[in-house]
């Protein structure tokens, strides 16, 4: 008989909002590389971030979603997967991304509304940015009994906002993983907005962690703005999802301390207020003076830092900005492996029409 | 009438009963029903391609409510063959994630009416992966579903959506009309690099058997296969109705009309050249289908003979379909149903004209 559970929640956090340290640190917390490449990668992150929004706002990319704030989570999502690993990720996910190969100028051209940008062809079996909420859920479910049936000991990390989980496709894929003993890490990013809607009226639940209680799969809380603990959770559960091909849920406390994307305005249902304490407790300042406090970081290694990852953001724009149109075809032309012959007279229109936009006629 | 197919006329035979498993060789040939002829393919397939995987609700212990997977799991394994939670959404969407990595699911949804939390995953992802990876990922995955009225089936079991389908860039949508199409479409569409709906006409699911040679040989998707060749008029349908096409051939042929019958098979992409080529043989055309009449495929049919063959057309084309109303329950489907008789009275009709 399967009786009544008790539960609770764990929280994990190591640093609080002023780096300091609330618990003693993890040991693998000894390679000083990997605690660098954290910064690092949150800070290129956010000057993406700023580049990508200065583009749009300047009329050089499309509609782009912001992931300022939230840069901890999805850099230890790339720092903690093993490159055989697959992600499935949401559409604030661009730092892991980044990490797992894919170029910047990739995601300018994704959101410049270029379909290249998800051939993303360094990371050649992660699925592209999602944008239908939760969908990339059960296709994440998908992956990893491909990959338990094809017997390889890779793991499927995917993710999701808080939004989702109220989404059936999220409790679906959630259940499936508890069922099958799937591979696979989900990892909600709880920046505490979808779009307008705060947290509080997406659920009643205390958390969204024990949401895994209902489907009989391990659930934990992160601080999702202290990079140890979400480095420490992800790593843990990419580990248990290898060894064991167990699933787990993490939820990653954190904020939006953007606009939801660039064609939104958060000032006209979220207090100003609120948003000024938030900033007090997100991820680059708090590592930053983790780092300084551990003595493995100064003010002239944070000056050269900014300085290359200016450079590295800036080139990736000139890339970006350069890069060869394609041919109007193209359109047409991936549809299908091959080609249905009831296409060629359209495509062949197709030809025509962009030799005439060229004309100038 | 011979045959027990007619819209006033259930099948005597019970869709859920289990397929009669003596399925006698003859010369090599496997007498087999439709659900039989797409076991047997899904056998074929399964045993050939080992990345072939089942899944869908009831599929695997079961055999599926029709028996349209049975001994799956008995050949190849609950890693093969899997019963999946009761979440159609999820059997779409954990399809799309096998398919994008070298995995061919092949998903049933247990009744098309229940398809619609599967469109989301189906719509949005496997009819689009290929073009928006830029050919890196694809989804080469097989959607099963029975569709159509005649069984007396309980509500949203009867329905025919399968314009909706044809409407989205980047899938195929196919539908047997018999048990040996069923077998040769459906390796054909399991072996497709691209996503395929396989629509199947569960009214005669066990309405006719025919000696299939389990070969592995597979019919070309994209084509429609004439039945039957005439001159004075040609007649476009596809799944079960083309049973009630094939009475109504025989009886004007019977009265020196000879009609053309063709089974369009592959609905989207439609194979036009062979309507149309007809069509400037007859000159005259109806179209049939189970599917509302307004916004089905029989409007795409007619609005591309009307682009393509309005000089070869000597009368208007018409369509026969369904009502377009919600799908009747049980007592008066087969009041909805086209008849074979409303098939004949069109077809009098175009023949009348001019």
């Amino acid at each position: 008989m399967r009786g009544r559970q008790q539960f609770s929640i764990r929280l994990l956090q190591y640093l609080d909002p002023q780096g300091k340290l609330d618990l003693p640190l993890p040991e693998w917390t000894s390679n000083t590389i990997l605690l660098l490449a954290i910064y690092e990668n949150m800070v290129l992150a956010r000057l993406l971030d700023q580049k990508a929004i200065a583009l749009q706002r300047t009329g050089q990319m499309g509609t782009y979603p912001s992931i300022l704030g939230q840069e901890a989570i999805s850099v230890c999502i790339g720092l903690a997967m093993a490159k055989h690993d697959v992600l499935v990720p949401y559409y604030r996910d661009t730092p892991a991304q980044i990490i797992r190969g894919i170029s910047l100028a990739e995601i300018f051209m994704y959101w410049g509304g270029d379909e290249r940008g998800g051939n993303l062809n360094t990371a050649s079996r992660d699925l592209p940015t999602c944008v239908p909420i939760a969908t990339q859920l059960t296709q994440a479910a998908g992956v990893a009994v491909a990959l338990k049936i094809k017997g390889e000991d890779s793991v499927v990390v995917t993710t999701c906002g808080d939004g989702a989980t109220s989404k059936g496709d999220f409790m679906e894929a959630l259940n499936l993983a508890g069922v099958w003993d799937l591979p696979i890490v989900f990892v909600i990013n709880n920046n505490r907005w979808a779009i307008s809607v705060p947290l509080e009226q997406q659920t009643r639940a205390a958390t969204l962690a024990q949401k895994a209680i209902a489907a009989g799969i391990e659930g934990i809380q992160v601080d999702g703005n202290d990079p140890i603990a979400v480095y420490d959770a992800i790593h843990q559960a990419i580990e248990r999802a290898r060894k064991d091909k167990q699933p787990t849920l993490i939820e990653a406390l954190s904020y939006r301390l953007s606009d939801h994307t660039t064609a939104d305005d958060a000032s006209r249902y979220r207090d100003a207020d609120e948003l000024k304490a938030h900033w007090q407790e997100e991820p680059i300042l708090r590592f930053q003076q983790f780092l300084h406090q551990q003595g493995l970081w100064n003010a002239g290694q944070e000056k050269a830092l900014q300085q290359q990852c200016l450079q590295v953001v800036d080139t990736a724009v000139d890339e970006y900005l350069s890069v060869d149109a394609e041919p109007a075809t193209a359109i047409i032309d991936y549809l299908h492996a091959f080609l249905p012959y009831t296409l060629e007279p359209q495509r062949v229109g197709l030809q025509g029409k962009e030799a005439s936009a060229l004309r100038g006629d | 009438m011979t045959s027990n197919l007619s819209a006033n006329d259930t099948p005597k035979v019970d869709p859920l009963k289990p397929a009669d498993s003596s399925t006698a060789t003859r010369e090599g040939m496997t007498k087999c029903v439709l659900v039989e002829a797409i076991n047997l393919a899904l056998h074929h397939e399964m045993a050939r391609d080992p990345t072939v995987v089942i899944l869908g609700e009831d599929v695997a212990t079961n055999g599926g409510v029709f028996r349209a997977t049975l001994d799956l799991k008995q050949a190849f394994g609950s890693e093969r063959v899997l019963d999946t939670p009761l979440a159609e959404g999820l059997i779409a969407g954990l399809s799309v994630g096998m398919a994008t990595q070298g995995l061919k699911p092949v998903a049933e949804i247990q009744f098309m009416g229940f398809m619609f939390a599967a469109l989301e995953q189906i719509i949005c992802h496997a009819a689009r992966m290929r073009n928006r990876t830029r050919g890196r990922l694809t989804c080469p995955l097989v959607v099963r579903m029975p569709f159509g009225g005649g069984i007396h089936a309980p509500e949203h079991h009867s329905e025919s959506t399968e314009a909706l389908l044809a409407h989205i860039p980047g899938l195929r949508v196919v539908i047997p009309s018999s048990a040996t199409r069923a077998y040769g479409l459906l390796l054909a569409a399991i072996r497709d690099p691209d996503p395929v709906i396989f629509l199947e006409p569960k009214r005669i699911y066990r309405a006719q058997t025919q000696h299939i040679c389990d070969d592995g040989q597979a019919l070309p998707l994209d084509t429609c296969f004439t039945l039957r060749e005439g001159e004075d008029i040609t007649l476009v349908s596809w799944g079960a109705l083309i049973s009630e096409c094939t009475q109504v051939v025989d009886q004007l042929s019977a009265q020196g009309i000879a009609v053309e019958l063709i089974d369009v098979a592959t609905v989207s992409p439609i194979d036009m050249n062979t309507i149309l080529q007809s069509v400037a043989k007859t000159g005259r055309c109806v179209i049939a289908h189970e599917a509302p009449k307004t916004g089905g495929i029989g409007g795409e049919i007619a609005a591309q003979l009307a682009e393509y063959a309005l000089l070869d057309l000597e009368a208007p084309v018409l369509r026969v379909g369904g009502y377009d109303t919600v799908m009747p329950y049980a007592k008066k489907e087969a009041l909805y149903l086209p008849s074979a008789a409303d098939i004949k009275a069109a077809i009098e009709r175009v023949l009348a004209f001019g």
